[in-house]
């Protein structure tokens, strides 16, 4: 143990961008993601706003020159976005060294689940989707699509955090000699699974998510895929290659409070940020910017900025929940907001959180609510989710 | 130096009355179907009914393995500093009905509690809700090295001195809708097998099955563990020809070679297209090491292999390979030392070693 | 009104899973949440579905729910109210 992370290459595919310069270009010009939902059917289309990507099925299969209808959109997503994280780290051959895929999945195939559910007996030409249900097929698919063989290859699901608990596995299993390198993040397609499940605990907006603002009405999902590549210091000296930040610590914690909500104080969050800062060596006073998870539901900010209050005392660093450009992504949220830290951190600037107006009443907590250049050497970003899964990892610019 | 990792206690429903831990395969049940269940502990002599109202199938197998297991241990919930859980499809059969009661209902009239316990997370959710345990909450999805991915994570986190003592294991459950339409792809096989006889069925599919298994894991061996775990490894693909060299070189890791190994357990399942991959690896340098085989009493699901890693925990135990399980006749008295090679349609293998403490 | 509350409390031990209480345990004015019957905030989204898919009520905001559901009288009395079906 106590070997560096390196992060050396990122991809991403969100609702504001089909690639990293893209989505960089829209955090910095307010560039919102969030509309009316266009490619999926629903009753709720009026009451609800989403963070889709622009790209439809077939448009993304073409990018990918794949068949029509033989994956789901959260495995076309995922492949996109792991292909450009593996070409931005200038990788080449996948296979030279030890090296692992792990990805964070809520609904894996279900978008094809629930359009084919009654379609098994009758068409035979669907049915390759049957097995698309397992959250880990979307995954095993990704790695075959990267050429990734006998290798390290396994999904993570713990709802919201799931893709800050893959990138956390994988700087472990860098730390701890298991793997050289690895591809870690998270993808989550939109599917009428996820708008009628967030619609039943009505905590889905029906206008712009605005996040820690005290007239919250809830969150707007959205989609996406995001992966960093990680690889330990002796490869990266072996291959003389600048990092583009390091995973510095990491925390997973549970609220064991209630099974969907979070509990009013943040106990797990609390719990997830000390870990994370215990990790990295840190004090919180050197932590330069908080990338929230601030989905914009009422019970999340409160005990997510009472958490904050905790570790930081009187003086919560600049935060922002990027969420209001995005859309909340599920799964994929850990992996789009270390992409963001990243940026963060490479240009020194902090990305806006929009739509914020008038502070919560029950503390005296304002996010940035515009572009703003800073110099940073340390990001924290949290990702909590069901089941009371919270989760901090911290990024640095320097080792 | 890397700390030793030991498991301490077993817990496991199955379609083997193993919820009973005092016994070993003493009566084995047999079947003679397509798809199997659990043997169903009573529920109500572990779970509230307040508690039990929400529970899906998966939860109630989960937590009664989880309490046995704990029991076993003689570790107070408090004393769990991570809980770490496999599973294939989470609890599927909630998952299932709140499709079909979007499309039913046109999106109208849904209710969250479905929706809830769909979160492939739910059940290491809910076990440490009830625990009130605020350490590592993993869930791993991955098919059938779910519960192997599981056992890394803690493996490695009491090996680096990360975690003391750890809650883990897996789960799945048998639903209909999941059975049917794999049926329709041949993934369950056409006719019934008698359980004595899967080896010789001839045809293709495996006999679908379902089951939970937790295990009290930790680097202080405490008493009567049940053996010391030095690996796991996991593999994304595998050809026919390359395992016999990947089980070699993981056993070389551990300095050994296959002479030390005194039981390879292998999860045959009875499908004539992928037991194949057992038969490569039984060839050559494992060939005359005695050998076992499990799904023939716990049947084929994401986390079956749970089964044989619980077999293999008692077998080390206990001292002596079970008549049923054995494969062949070569079988050793008191096996020191277990390889497990498990896969599931030539995709997820996995490679889990253990030795007796 | 009383067939109502008697509809209700069957209703509630249904949809919610309730097996180990009987329609005759529930007094008109016991409080469903915290000691009485021990519901949550989950049960009281189920609830709200009850009200629109039984009664016709609509609610926007979970919050409504908490002076609606203090009892089964409270409950009662309010579908009586606002029902469309």
């Amino acid at each position: 143990m106590g070997k560096g992370v390196a992060i050396t290459g990122m991809g991403i595919i969100s609702a504001i961008g089909n690639n990293v310069a893209e989505n960089y270009q829209s955090l910095s010009t307010n560039k919102i993601g969030i509309d009316r939902i266009t490619q999926i059917t629903t009753i709720h289309e009026n009451e609800i706003m989403v963070g889709e990507i622009s790209g439809t099925n077939s448009d993304l299969e073409n990018q990918l020159k794949i068949e029509a209808d033989q994956w789901s959109r959260t495995v076309l997503i995922g492949a996109i976005a792991a292909r450009e994280a593996l070409e931005n780290a200038g990788i080449t051959d996948v296979n030279e060294f030890k090296t692992g895929l792990i990805s964070g999945t809520t609904v894996g195939g279900m978008d094809k689940s629930e359009q084919y559910f009654y379609d098994y007996t009758d068409n035979p030409k669907v049915r390759q989707h049957i097995t698309g249900l397992h959250a880990g097929d979307s995954t095993n698919k990704i790695a075959k699509y990267l050429g990734l063989e006998k290798s390290f290859v396994t999904t993570i699901s713990t709802a919201c955090s799931s893709a800050a608990n893959a990138i956390m596995l994988g700087a472990r299993m860098i730390k701890s000699g298991q793997l050289d390198r690895v591809v870690v993040g998270g993808t989550d397609s939109l599917s009428k699974f996820t708008i009628n499940g967030f619609k039943t605990l009505m905590i889905l907006s029906d206008t712009f998510s605005t996040p820690f603002d005290d007239d919250r009405k809830g969150l707007n999902l959205g989609e996406a895929a995001a992966y960093l590549v990680l690889e330990s210091d002796e490869l990266v000296a072996k291959k003389n290659k600048k990092p583009l930040a390091f995973v510095k610590g990491y925390g997973n914690a549970n609220d064991a409070f209630h099974q969907t909500a979070s509990s009013e104080n943040g106990d797990g969050a609390v719990l997830a940020m000390q870990k994370a800062l215990e990790v990295a060596d840190l004090k919180p006073e050197e932590v330069d910017y908080v990338n929230a998870h601030g989905t914009a539901t009422p019970n999340n900010d409160l005990s997510e900025g009472r958490a904050l209050i905790r570790i930081f005392g009187e003086n919560v660093p600049e935060f922002s929940s990027t969420k209001s450009f995005t859309g909340h992504t599920l799964a994929a949220a850990g992996g789009v907001e270390a992409v963001y830290s990243v940026l963060a951190l490479q240009h020194n600037v902090i990305f806006p959180n929009l739509n914020f107006k008038t502070p919560m009443k029950e503390f005296d907590l304002t996010p940035v609510t515009e572009k703003k250049e800073k110099s940073l050497h340390t990001v924290l970003s949290n990702s909590f989710g069901f089941g009371g899964n919270c989760s901090t990892l911290i990024f640095s610019k320097n080792q | 130096m890397k700390n030793k990792v030991y498991i301490r206690s077993v817990g496991s429903v199955s379609a083997q009355k193993t919820y009973d831990n005092t016994s070993f395969l003493n009566k084995v049940v047999t079947y003679n179907e397509t798809v199997t269940r659990v043997i169903d502990p009573n529920y109500k002599d572990f779970i509230p009914p307040a508690a039990a109202r929400r529970m899906a199938k998966g939860i109630k197998m989960s937590t009664v393995s989880a309490k046995n297991a704990l029991t076993e241990a003689n570790t107070e919930e408090s004393e769990v500093d991570a809980i770490i859980v496999g599973t294939g499809l989470g609890c599927i059969g909630d998952s299932e009905k709140f499709v079909s009661d979007i499309i039913d209902n046109n999106e109208q009239f849904l209710t969250p509690t479905r929706f809830i316990q769909s979160s492939h997370n739910t059940v290491a959710g809910q076990i440490a809700l009830g625990m009130g345990c605020k350490g590592h909450n993993f869930t791993y999805v991955h098919s059938s090295i779910s519960f192997e991915s599981a056992l890394l994570d803690a493996h490695m986190q009491l090996m680096n001195d990360e975690a003391s003592t750890i809650l883990t294991g897996g789960v799945d459950e048998l639903v209909e809708h999941h059975v049917s339409t794999h049926r329709l792809i041949g993934h369950i096989k056409k006719d019934p097998v008698e359980t004595m006889s899967i080896l010789d069925s001839g045809s293709k599919g495996a006999i679908f099955s379902e089951g939970s298994h937790f295990f009290v894991v930790s680097n202080k061996k405490g008493e009567n563990a049940y053996s010391e775990l030095l690996g796991i490894r996991t593999f994304n693909s595998l050809e026919r020809d390359e395992i016999e060299k990947e089980a070699l070189s993981f056993l070389k890791e551990q300095e050994m070679t296959s002479d030390d190994i005194d039981l390879l357990i292998l999860g045959y399942n009875g499908d004539v297209e992928f037991d194949t991959y057992y038969e490569a690896l039984s060839q050559e340098s494992f060939k005359n090491t005695p050998k076992a085989y499990f799904k023939h009493l716990s049947g084929e699901f994401d986390t079956a292999s749970g089964f044989g890693f619980w077999l293999a925990n008692k077998i080390l135990k206990h001292g002596f390979v079970p008549q049923v399980v054995q494969l062949g006749d070569s079988s050793k008295e008191a096996p020191q030392t277990i390889l497990i090679y498990n896969q599931y349609r030539g995709e997820n293998h996995s490679l889990t070693l253990l030795k007796k403490c | 009104m009383s067939e109502l509350k008697q509809q209700l409390k069957e209703k509630i031990i249904e949809q919610l899973n309730l097996e180990d209480v009987a329609v005759d345990e529930i007094q008109d004015n016991d409080p469903l949440f915290g000691e009485g019957l021990g519901l949550d905030s989950i049960d009281a989204l189920e609830l709200i579905v009850m009200l629109d898919k039984d009664y016709g009520i609509k609610l926007a905001d979970p919050k409504e729910g908490r002076k609606i559901f203090e009892s089964v009288q409270t409950m009662a009395t309010y579908i009586e109210a606002n029902r469309s079906r």
